[in-house]
């Protein structure tokens, strides 16, 4: 273990499923975007910076992408923030148990199946019938925005609430108690003890469920009916039915670049906000 | 195209089995009218173990043979005789455009046999060069003068057949009578402009930018193929126009027609039958400016992996009291005078799977030029983003 060789051949393993995982399938995105289209589809070498300058083409996309995101991020943790800090302060240890199953039993079935299931409550003949019954006529959900806002929110919300809930559940409850007998009202102590301390479980959430955001396709399509046209969406539709794979390669590209940037700004952000005391991990 | 999947209902599944309990229907006929036969054959290929053992007829062609087709398209009970007779089991792969098809040719290593390119893709791949010329010797049940040729001539490209005729069909629009307060509609005009008005919110358009784009152009009465700058600008601003009225861009377009939350779609031949025979006012419309008729076929992959199963399963649906059941399960038409013979007069004069004379003189094939074009892809990208 003391030489330096030893230590790279151990290393070895790692950078070489990075190589083949990671390195190698970005490198090709790279290397197709600067090709251009074969006639029937396909890639002919060259290099040109077309797909690049194209790219304001799917402006749109991008701009739709770059909305929802956030919003849907946003959403999901006003919402699952509540449920969190209930499952792991205020909760008994049964009823604990019993949410925490509810939540993940979801995710035993595919998200597409679940999101088949919205297709129908958003549809004519669920909520929006309902309403119908208590007197609210002409409700329109299903595809239109808002039906892809509830069902990103519906699909993502557990992976907004396991970070927050393990970073409430861990830290000292003796915490609350000190701030009470020291005369803080309660919402000054959740501003001034149990928010802080919840950041690390926040930034998690929010980075997981923005990074997936930004790549989804399939809410969008199901539950926007089409309408709702996401960079996903335009990758999905380039690569599939107009066989660009040089300019999708480009915007593949370009939206890589985009997380890399919106990413580490943020991060730069949460580290200044959490005082860099607590380490911002994944998991 | 032809995009549906509606399964069996409980009740209905439960009365069929009934049938087959009492032997009013036979297991054959049960197992197709279910569909337990073809998820039994979607399963046994999961399952190799369940795979039959061994070929008993002469000449061995192998265990298995791989189908690339389209949506409720085949009868299963087919399939299941042909492995009886063979000992090749069918794995089917379903897909829903044919840009798919090709995307998926393309990058390589399919792993079809047999699959069912449209009248247009086929010059396309033969440039590319992804499929085989046929050896007609191995397909003894395709003749060639059985067949009508504008349905059958799509499949010889420069003077070799690369490709024989499965059905063909047109490409309409469906529409539930029971909302157009007593004015019908026959034409694209009508289609567009009542999207607009008395069904705004309630039509459907295929997320396919050759119908799409094919059936805007007919609006104005350019060609359904047209790739003139001019008249894509013009389509493309009806597009614009319409599109906030669209229920949706999906060529997924039967359950929500069957919901009740959309009242008119795109819509091919197939699923036209199947929509009014159980909603009877659903109405199939061919536009009277005119529209697609199309033509599918089937063809082998350059390369196939069973290349003898795919001719011996492409010969056995061709046998004309073979083809006849298929065409019973699915109600596409078919070009073969031989197997015309074989169906009931009812079928034969359906106004849906046959409409009238100068309906169809007004149709158009779709062309090659139009499936590849550039500028139609990102005319779809602008209209789906918009």
């Amino acid at each position: 273990m003391k030489s330096g060789w030893a230590h790279r051949l151990l290393l070895l393993p790692a950078a070489l499923w990075l190589l083949v995982m990671l390195v190698l399938p970005l490198l090709v995105v790279f290397v197709f975007s600067f090709g251009e289209r074969a006639p029937a589809g396909g890639y002919i070498p060259a290099f040109s910076f077309d797909n690049y300058l194209n790219l304001p083409a799917r402006l749109t996309a991008f701009k739709n992408t770059l909305i929802l995101a956030p919003l849907g991020t946003l959403a999901a943790l006003l919402i699952a923030y509540p449920l969190a800090y209930y499952l792991a302060i205020k909760a008994s240890a049964k009823i604990r148990t019993t949410l925490l199953v509810m939540i993940i039993v979801p995710f035993w079935t595919s998200i597409l199946i679940r999101t088949y299931a919205w297709i129908y409550i958003l549809g004519g003949r669920g909520i929006p019938q309902l309403l119908e019954w208590i007197g609210i006529e002409g409700v329109r959900l299903i595809n239109t925005p808002y039906a892809v806002l509830i069902g990103i929110i519906y699909g993502y919300l557990p992976l907004m609430v396991f970070p927050i809930y393990v970073s409430l559940e861990k830290f000292d409850k003796r915490l609350l108690e000190a701030s009470e007998d020291l005369g803080a009202p309660p919402l000054k102590t959740f501003r001034d003890v149990t928010l802080p301390l919840s950041i690390p479980g926040i930034a998690t959430g929010c980075m997981l469920v923005f990074i997936l955001l930004m790549g989804e396709f399939l809410i969008p399509a199901l539950l926007g009916g089409g309408k709702v046209f996401f960079v996903g969406n335009a990758l999905v539709d380039l690569f599939l039915q107009s066989r660009n794979w040089t300019y999708g390669s480009a915007v593949a590209a370009a939206l890589v670049i985009i997380m890399l940037v919106t990413v580490s700004i943020y991060m730069k952000l949460i580290m200044r906000g959490a005082g860099q005391r607590e380490d911002v991990s994944l998991i | 195209m032809k995009d549906d999947n509606k399964p069996i209902t409980r009740k209905q599944f439960i009365k069929q089995l009934r049938r087959y309990e009492k032997g009013s229907i036979s297991r054959r006929q049960f197992l197709g009218v279910t569909g337990l036969g073809m998820a039994t054959t979607v399963m046994a290929a999961a399952v190799p173990s369940l795979l039959p053992r061994k070929a008993w007829a002469a000449p061995n062609i192998g265990d298995r043979v791989v189908l690339a087709t389209w949506p409720n398209y085949h009868d299963p009970a087919n399939f299941e005789a042909f492995t009886q007779a063979t000992g090749a089991h069918v794995q089917v792969n379903v897909f829903g455009s044919n840009e798919e098809m090709l995307a998926k040719l393309q990058a390589g290593g399919s792993g079809w046999d047999v699959f069912v390119p449209t009248n247009y893709t086929i010059t396309t791949y033969v440039g590319e060069d992804l499929i085989e010329p046929l050896d007609l010797s191995q397909l003894p049940n395709f003749k060639a003068s059985a067949f009508e040729p504008r349905f059958s001539d799509a499949g010889t490209v420069n003077g070799k057949v690369y490709a024989v005729p499965k059905n063909w069909g047109t490409t309409g629009f469906v529409v539930n009578n029971k909302h157009n307060k007593g004015k019908r509609m026959t034409s694209w005009k009508d289609f567009w402009d009542r999207t607009k008005t008395d069904y705004s919110g309630r039509t459907m358009v295929h997320d396919y930018q050759l119908t799409t784009i094919g059936n805007a152009l007919k609006y104005f009465g350019y060609s359904f193929n047209s790739v003139d700058p001019k008249e894509l600008a013009d389509a493309e601003k009806l597009l614009l126009e319409v599109k906030p009225h669209l229920f949706a861009i999906n060529s997924d377009y039967q359950p929500p027609l069957r919901n009740g939350d959309a009242w008119m779609s795109m819509c091919w031949t197939g699923d036209g039958k199947q929509l009014n025979t159980d909603i009877p006012t659903m109405e199939y419309v061919l536009g009277v400016e005119g529209g697609e008729i199309w033509s599918d076929y089937y063809a082998v992959p350059r390369g196939a992996e069973h290349r003898e199963a795919g001719y011996a399963l492409i010969n056995f649906l061709l046998d004309p009291a073979i083809n006849a059941r298929e065409v019973m399960a699915h109600g596409y038409p078919v070009a073969d005078s031989r197997t015309n013979a074989l169906l009931p007069k009812a079928l034969l004069e359906d106004p849906i799977l046959y409409p009238a004379r100068e309906l169809l003189d007004a149709l158009e094939f779709g062309a090659a030029a139009t499936l590849t074009d550039p500028n139609r892809a990102e005319l779809l990208a602008r209209f789906k983003s918009a």
